[in-house]
């Protein structure tokens, strides 16, 4: 089975989300760059188990620079095969996604994935866009994923519940929590990934269909009004008259 | 012409009259389209919050997004339209991808609000920690709209309802089983919210957390450790991995408030913090707070909130 995971780089939970040049890009100043969580604890890590059980190669793909090999190498520790970087900065999704498409055209993969969403843009774009681009069904923010033969059997997500489909390969799945565990490179792993093959491929001429023009913090929030434990009805008071939300 | 699609296999949704409501704050005329057999009078309801038309392809079940975007690409030609909405739910984000890359056409994911003078439109980045505001460079553009965003508003026009083919072709994914709580309210939809974490202890003291939902007509949520010890179901976890949620009401009993719980919940409008310790970092993200036991805030806040409804009858 041939499967490629397509990775993000995106800023760790803790980061601070901060903004320069007029508002206008992300402040990436002291910013640590981590694989976004859904591409790695569940796309990725899924992809390992069904290769250890069922054999195959696993192909990790990001669209970004060279200051996101860093990420790159981290994915590879996990357990790919081997990475594709193409080389050019990632504008919007549709951009990146028309990217990895022209990639992945007619190479026989049986499996794409990716992450749910990205936990900076949370835009849940780029499965879409390729499974679009690549004429092959989408299964969308799904839970669980298992493969016999050329069948995909998995669980995705439905408002206010689940559902399980079946769908014949090839096939592009987002990947949400449930499908797998997250893995800790351990050192052996590590070592390996410096030697794994990285290709850089030269990106295809395109434009962006869509801008990010500014950003903006919300309002503060003003400080917690505590209510005592011993009158409810206060709250009930408050969130009727001042909030107005019941 | 604005086009809004809508999944009306189940009824109308409160995210349905959003996105309608939302088009026809647009200013040009509103059509819909939308699968499944919904009764033509239902649909033609859509008239009373501004739709003139809705084109209905009832052969098409909704569960391949591959042939809803042939449905929606096939309406957005019969209408030249030049803004197509849907809900940024689990349809929306399965089909308006696609659809973007079919008619070429900037998607803006997860809008918040109308556009601006200048016509870009905000969204939610890094987990509700910030906005954009995204410029839509092609002539046709698509907005998915964040439910909860703007709330259903009357503008009554008359509303024909066509039968619509879209030759949408067969679906390449079967159905083999759904599970879903028959009655019970979509969190993503919910405009009130009960939550609660470990706090609880254990599933069996659930009862005064739905005690209080059911007082309060609010759908019932749960923070990540619940879910994953299984004592409430995957669906009803908020938070980072989990749902995003932005009701006008957000009760958190029980629940810390780790940095990833408060990404799925930061965009509600009010937020209710129940905790005994009073360092809870959640504290620091709630309106009102109480620090006290769940197990006794809880049943008193579900009484209460009876005496304030009796009182209003």
């Amino acid at each position: 089975m041939n499967i490629l995971v397509c990775i993000s780089k995106a800023p760790d939970t803790t980061s601070k989300i901060a903004f320069t040049n007029g508002d206008t890009q992300f402040d990436e100043n002291g910013v640590q760059y981590i694989v976004n969580p859904y591409d790695e604890w569940y796309a990725l890590v899924r992809a390992l188990e069904l290769k250890e059980a069922q054999g195959g190669n696993v192909t990790i793909i990001t669209v970004g620079t060279p200051a996101d090999d860093a990420v790159i190498r981290k994915a590879l520790a996990i357990g790919a095969d081997d990475a594709v970087r193409i080389d050019t900065p990632a504008t919007d999704a549709y951009f990146t996604a028309m990217q990895i498409a022209e990639f992945a055209k007619g190479k026989g993969f049986d499996l794409i994935l990716t992450g749910k969403e990205t936990i900076d843009y949370n835009g849940s774009q780029v499965a879409g866009m390729l499974a679009e681009a690549l004429e092959l069904p989408f299964i969308s923010v799904a839970a669980k994923l298992d493969v016999e033969g050329a069948t995909v059997k998995a669980e995705r997500e439905i408002v206010g519940g689940a559902q399980e489909v079946e769908v014949q390969m090839p096939v592009v799945i987002s990947c949400a929590k449930g499908m797998a565990e997250q893995r800790i490179p351990n050192m052996r792993g590590i070592m390996a990934a410096r030697t794994k093959p990285l290709n850089v491929v030269a990106p295809v001429a395109l434009d962006a269909l869509t801008t990010y023009s500014s950003y903006s913090m919300p309002a503060a929030k003003s400080s917690v009004k505590l209510i005592d434990p011993n009158n409810l009805d206060e709250l009930v008071a408050l969130l009727h008259n001042e909030a107005k939300v019941i | 012409m604005n086009l809004v699609y809508i999944n009306s296999a189940n009824g109308l949704s409160k995210a349905a009259l959003e996105t309608v409501t939302y088009a026809k704050k647009l200013g040009a005329d509103v059509a819909v389209v939308t699968n499944g057999g919904a009764d033509a009078s239902v649909l033609a309801s859509l008239g009373n919050y501004g739709a003139s038309v809705v084109y209905q392809d009832s052969s098409l079940d909704g569960q391949d997004p591959s042939q809803l975007v042939k449905l929606v690409a096939a309406a957005a030609q019969k209408v030249s339209a030049t803004t197509i909405i849907f809900s940024h739910d689990l349809i929306g984000k399965a089909v308006a991808p696609r659809l973007s890359v079919r008619l070429k056409a900037g998607l803006v994911a997860g809008a918040v609000a109308l556009p601006e003078a200048n016509g870009n439109v905000k969204v939610n980045v890094f987990s509700g920690k910030a906005f954009g505001f995204v410029q839509v460079n092609s002539a046709t553009r698509i907005i998915s709209l964040l439910p909860n965003s703007i709330q259903p508003e009357a503008n009554s026009v008359s509303c024909l309802v066509e039968a619509f083919d879209s030759q949408a072709g067969a679906s390449a994914i079967t159905v083999k089983a759904t599970k879903k709580p028959e009655g019970a309210i979509p969190l993503p939809e919910a405009e009130r919210v009960v939550s609660a974490g470990r706090g609880l202890k254990g599933p069996e003291n659930w009862g005064v957390v739905e005690d209080l939902a059911t007082a309060l007509g609010a759908a019932t949520a749960c923070s990540r450790p619940v879910a994953d010890i299984g004592w409430r179901p995957h669906h009803e976890h908020v938070g980072q991995t989990g749902v995003a949620i932005r009701p006008n009401l957000y009760i958190a009993a029980g629940i810390s408030g780790a940095i990833q719980h408060l990404a799925g919940v930061n965009g509600s409008k009010v937020i209710v913090v129940i905790n005994t310790d009073a360092e809870a970092p959640f504290f620091k993200a709630a309106d009102y707070g109480i620090v006290g036991d769940a197990f006794e805030v809880l049943p008193r806040f579900t009484e209460a909130v009876k005496r304030f409804k009796a009182a209003q009858h």
